[in-house]
């Protein structure tokens, strides 16, 4: 820092004289009162804007008067340090050398043969050193371990719903839904009973138009029940609910980023950034009228990754 | 007294100084220090009002950790929010509510540090855009080039973080999405995403583990980082523009005191004034209205902060791409949501060595270009920027559709035309606005500054030139 002991190269004078108070003004005695005005108004005003804010928390507190009074007293002491450095302060310009940022030639030299002199000891005992080098390297991978017990391996829990072959569908209160509680064109978001709470149990179930022409997936003709055909709610593309049906175009629609999935064509995605249809769970009625799922989803659930399929065929 | 022939100390104040200075020494360091030389421009203040954010960041989040409760675990409301009474909700968006409605001050405190937030990341990103267009990343301050990208990167974490925690219908939304991009990482994907989750989405552990993030990890990086940028620029001295004798090897400016010390204070209580009027007039992220995350529901015109607008547009905009092969695939978010920032960041840290590669100007400066000086750089900077511009306006077309009554799928398309014709145009615009100004400033003299250099400066477009005849062979 020795190039700041020169600094100043412009002439100024020393904080503390009348360098700025007008010609004619008082000299000595009275205080200097010139400009003061303003920024001693806004000391006042951020005086008012403290005690304010004191009265109003003191009073049970207001978050709009609250703000206000808080601005006040910071805005006002703010503006009355600025007006005072600006009015009364000596301006600039001042002037300072740099300095050089690298070392001198010297410098590096002393430097790397006080460094040496102690490297010498290291070098001499090599098997110390290597030693070192190895129990830190071992050190280093065992505390490294702990980061295992953030959370569980990778798996089918992945892509599995709880979906299971003759569990009931049931609605957001858990009551189990029969085939007849949908009108045309209606929708209903629903669970396997028992398991509202798994992000990957949700469920759209959408009663179809039988005006217009359903083509299920080869394989998945018998899926449907009454024209009720259920896909999973998790989006494909990041995993947002798929939850808005535009019955008019019968296309399922994700809010997040606009996937579109048409519902009459195996619910494959037709617009936005989604690749892959939405997986379909195959329907059933039970005994008592109820609706069943016949067995678990036709495709892993979720957003895609790098061994989603591989997942997916372990379990099947 | 006069002890070892210094001058005595009469006032009590003084005396205190006296007690200090003997332990510490004081004076010698504290006298360079006082006189140390701050250059005058309003565009120095922008990594400042970062700092004063920072520190409103740090008071208010305080004062909101001892009211918060990290937790998922199911609680009913029964707070003073009537239409959320008897609602089943977690701790953490309960304790939300409460300190918003039942903590006396706790609202204020809430939305001043959302603000100041936004603020934050704001004034890093426009004093990067500072300090790209007027060079003063060049040698010998690289490494603080680096620290500052690595301060963007983690403020726009912990906005993200932060925004999480209160367990709304909004930023549930946007864990999910975090959680899918984290997942589509090829190779490490699904281990990342469970370990930082504690298995899968959402379960119970994320909450208390953001807020970790949140208040600890990162906001100690942050602190650790901001001291080694400010240390650098103690030990380079801050960069000038030309004029006023301003030269490589001086500083010009005011000193720090008492002039530069008063008017960077009064910054400070400003940049609080402005965060404490918006916290309490400009409500922020009321939660209470999104209601608790529920992951079967999403709102339509689901946008995040500002700061995310251009990975959720990048998300929107991507065409329908994937890779599959040998039972492994490579999802389309990987594209959007780790690519691109992966690229961004990338080419942002390396910046001043492409740079300096280009130009071969590998000179210390500590004279600023005036951005008109080097019209290529200034060129590519607002192209860059308009192209992110775009990416943050697509983030919601959605909304965009809606206003204008237009088909998402029109908003769409034109978004990804306007993606890569806008900063082509705004790029050529530039350059020439910044030639015309340079031919209204008359013949450029020889200054230090460097602007005859050859490289990124008017000189530039000769280096391309070369190219051109080639492609401009006719076809026989």
């Amino acid at each position: 820092m020795a190039e700041a002991h020169d600094a100043g190269g412009a002439p100024r004078s020393e904080p503390g004289t009348d360098d700025v108070a007008p010609a004619g003004a008082p000299m000595a005695g009275g205080p200097r009162r010139h400009g003061e005005r303003l920024p001693a108004a806004f000391f006042v005003l951020s005086i008012v804007g403290g005690l304010g804010l004191a009265v109003v928390y003191w009073e049970g507190g207001q978050p709009q008067l609250e703000g206000v009074f808080l601005a006040l007293a910071l805005g006002g002491f703010g503006v009355a340090m600025v007006l005072w450095a600006k009015r009364f302060m000596p301006e600039g310009p001042d002037v300072e050398p740099r300095g050089r940022m690298g070392s001198t030639p010297a410098e590096i030299e002393a430097f790397t043969a006080d460094f040496e002199s102690g490297e010498y000891e290291l070098e001499r005992r090599s098997l110390l050193t290597k030693l070192m080098l190895g129990a830190g390297a071992a050190l280093g991978l065992a505390v490294l371990f702990p980061i295992r017990s953030l959370g569980p391996r990778p798996g089918e829990w992945m892509v599995r719903s709880p979906f299971r072959r003759g569990m009931r569908l049931v609605d957001e209160t858990g009551k189990p839904v029969r085939p007849g509680d949908l009108r045309v064109d209606g929708v209903l978001t629903v669970f396997p009973e028992g398991d509202l709470a798994d992000e990957y149990a949700q469920t759209m179930l959408i009663k179809l138009d039988p005006g217009r022409t359903f083509t299920p997936r080869p394989g998945r003709e018998g899926w449907t029940v009454d024209g009720l055909v259920a896909y999973s709610k998790v989006c494909t593309h990041v995993g947002c609910p798929v939850g808005l049906y535009e019955a008019r175009f019968g296309q399922l629609l994700c809010p997040c980023h606009q996937s579109t999935f048409d519902v009459y064509q195996g619910a494959k995605p037709v617009f936005g950034p989604a690749t892959t249809s939405l997986p379909q769970l195959p329907l059933g009625v039970d005994d008592e009228g109820y609706l069943i799922a016949e067995g678990g989803f036709s495709d892993p659930i979720g957003p895609g990754f790098w061994n989603q399929d591989r997942q997916w065929e372990r379990g099947s | 007294m006069n002890e070892g022939g210094r001058p005595s100390a009469r006032t009590r104040a003084g005396r205190l100084a006296r007690w200090v200075d003997d332990r510490v020494g004081v004076a010698r360091a504290g006298r360079s220090t006082l006189q140390k030389v701050f250059p005058n421009h309003w565009s120095f203040l922008l990594g400042e009002i970062a700092l004063y954010s920072f520190v409103v960041l740090v008071i208010t989040g305080v004062f909101l950790t001892f009211f918060f409760k990290a937790s998922a675990e199911p609680v009913t409301y029964e707070g003073s929010y009537e239409p959320l009474q008897g609602v089943e909700v977690s701790q953490a968006y309960k304790s939300t509510l409460d300190l918003s409605f039942d903590v006396r001050a706790g609202l204020v405190m809430r939305q001043m540090h959302h603000w100041a937030a936004l603020v934050f990341v704001a004034a890093i990103v426009v004093h990067l855009a500072r300090v790209f267009f007027t060079g003063a990343f060049r040698r010998p301050r690289e490494l603080n080039w680096v620290i500052g990208i690595t301060l963007l990167l983690l403020g726009i974490v912990n906005g993200f973080a932060g925004y999480s925690l209160p367990d709304d219908q909004l930023s549930g939304t946007g864990v999910r999405i975090a959680y899918s991009v984290l997942l589509s990482v090829p190779f490490i994907g699904p281990w990342a995403a469970s370990l930082l989750f504690g298995g899968g989405f959402p379960g119970e552990d994320i909450i208390p583990r953001l807020f970790a993030i949140h208040i600890l990890i990162v906001p100690v990086i942050i602190t650790g980082l901001l001291v080694l940028h400010l240390g650098l620029l103690v030990r380079h001295k801050h960069t000038h523009f030309p004029g006023k004798g301003a030269r490589d090897d001086n500083v010009v400016g005011e000193r720090l005191w008492p002039t530069y010390a008063f008017k960077a204070g009064g910054l400070f209580f400003l940049v609080g004034a402005v965060l404490a009027a918006l916290g309490g007039l400009a409500q922020i992220n009321p939660v209470w209205m999104w209601g608790p995350y529920q992951t079967q529901n999403v709102s339509s015109a689901s946008q995040p902060d500002w700061y995310m607008g251009w990975l959720e547009g990048a998300l929107r905009l991507m065409p329908n791409w994937e890779w599959r092969g040998w039972g492994y695939q490579i999802p389309n978010p990987f594209w959007a949501a780790v690519l691109l920032p992966g690229v961004t960041f990338t080419l942002l840290y390396l910046w001043p060595w492409i740079e300096a590669r280009v130009t071969g100007d590998r000179r210390e400066h500590h004279v600023l270009d005036r951005p008109r000086d080097r019209p290529v750089r200034t060129a590519l900077g607002t192209a860059t920027l308009s192209f992110y511009t775009v990416l943050g306006f697509a983030g919601s077309n959605d909304v965009l559709a809606i206003a204008f009554d237009l088909s998402l799928n029109a908003v769409l398309v034109a978004f990804r035309v306007l993606l890569f014709t806008v900063p082509p145009v705004v790029g050529v615009v530039t350059y020439r606005v910044c030639k015309e100004l340079q031919r209204r400033d008359g013949p450029v003299e020889p200054a230090a500054s460097g602007s005859s250099e050859p490289g990124l400066g008017p000189e530039a477009p000769a280096r391309v030139a070369p190219a051109d005849p080639v492609r401009a062979e006719p076809v026989s």
